[in-house]
């Protein structure tokens, strides 16, 4: 997960703490609870899964943050671009 | 008309009263005149730390109730001129002063000092928002630990709600040793974390203990480590251009290279 700890060995625990604080700050200021996310993960799956099939295993939502701006990151794979028919929205 | 600033952090622990006790000294010594106000309210300890324990008469609910002026309920420090302390009540709770009143108090006092130091209670509820409401600055001690850092950004997020001026960081209780072995978090892993302007930093010191005991702020004892770090953040806080210690950064490229080649890096 973290690219650095294979070059040089276990984190030192102040890389620790900075990246548990990064987390956990993200969450307070968006006063974000890990459940709200779950919910949200969901919603999007079941929009997302109407234009194309996705590996719900692999994907990621999380909050990240730059400065003090909470920023929403999500990494979806896609597994097939289906063009169902019954897609809302499409023509054919 | 003087500055009103609070000092505050959230958690308890981290060394407001302390801060305020040692900021206060240290201004006074400068030349200034500081009016302490403990608004710990219930839980007054700023008069233990500045020795001034015995001379209490009127308190902070005296005169936010109009019981006593100001000038009567003020405690003047006998080692350094220039330093007064308002107590706390100790018999009543945070509710006994309102925000008005607090404020009201507070600028009182800012008529006739140039600085009014509030050394805020820990917490978030009534007795913090009477506190940070009367002040026009905010200073956020913190230390480099996480539970501190977490309750130190929600107070900045709660003064930038609240649009006083930008909040100021007091990181206390670093250990250089520490920060060097990558064990404790460095100014700058602290300025990255919470992105707010660093006032100074203060290193951990066994005197603090003794000059609790003693009832002798540690910025009175020019033997202290400590003390010598409030004196700087005092200058520092009255705008004069002093540069803050440098810990050296365990992970910088020349800090690996020193380690590398084997030489100690102090």
């Amino acid at each position: 997960m973290f690219p650095w700890r294979k070059a040089s060995g276990p984190l030192s625990s102040k890389e620790t703490a900075k990246e548990r604080l990064r987390l956990i700050l993200v969450h307070d200021r968006a006063g974000c609870t890990p459940q709200l996310l779950e919910n949200l993960k969901e919603d999007m799956l079941t929009v997302i899964s109407k234009y194309m099939e996705v590996d719900e295993g692999g994907m990621e939502i999380r909050l990240s943050t730059a400065e003090r701006q909470a920023v929403l990151e999500a990494n979806i794979p896609v597994r097939t671009l289906h063009r169902p028919r019954c897609a809302v929205g499409c023509k054919e | 008309m003087g500055e009103v600033c609070v000092i505050t952090s959230g958690k308890g622990g981290v060394g407001k009263t302390t801060a305020t006790a040692n900021l206060g000294m240290g201004l006074a010594l400068l030349g200034k005149r500081v009016a302490l106000v403990d608004a710990d309210i219930g839980l007054r300890n700023l008069d233990v730390i500045l020795g001034l324990e015995n001379r209490i008469v009127y308190d902070l609910v005296d005169v936010a109730e109009g019981y006593c002026r100001p000038r009567q309920a003020l405690i003047k420090d006998k080692r350094v001129d220039g330093v007064y302390l308002l107590p706390a009540a100790q018999t009543r709770d945070k509710t006994a002063v309102s925000p008005d009143q607090m404020r009201g108090v507070c600028q009182e006092l800012a008529q006739e000092f140039d600085y009014v130091l509030v050394d805020c209670p820990a917490g978030i509820e009534q007795g913090f928002r009477n506190a940070v409401g009367a002040a026009d600055r905010a200073i956020v001690v913190t230390t480099p630990e996480v539970a501190s850092v977490r309750d130190a950004d929600r107070v900045i997020g709660l003064l930038e709600a609240m649009e006083t001026s930008p909040p100021l960081l007091l990181i206390n209780r670093v250990r250089g040793e520490m920060v060097r072995r990558g064990d404790m978090m460095s100014i700058e892993d602290m300025v990255e974390v919470l992105a707010t302007d660093v006032l100074g930093v203060i290193p951990e010191d066994e005197y603090i203990i003794v000059s609790s005991n003693r009832g002798e702020p540690a910025v009175l004892m020019s033997s202290s480590r400590a003390g010598t770090a409030f004196r700087l953040v005092c200058r520092r806080l009255l705008g004069e251009d002093v540069k803050l210690p440098r810990l050296p950064e365990q992970n910088g490229w020349w800090g690996r290279l020193r380690r590398l080649i084997g030489v100690g890096s102090q």
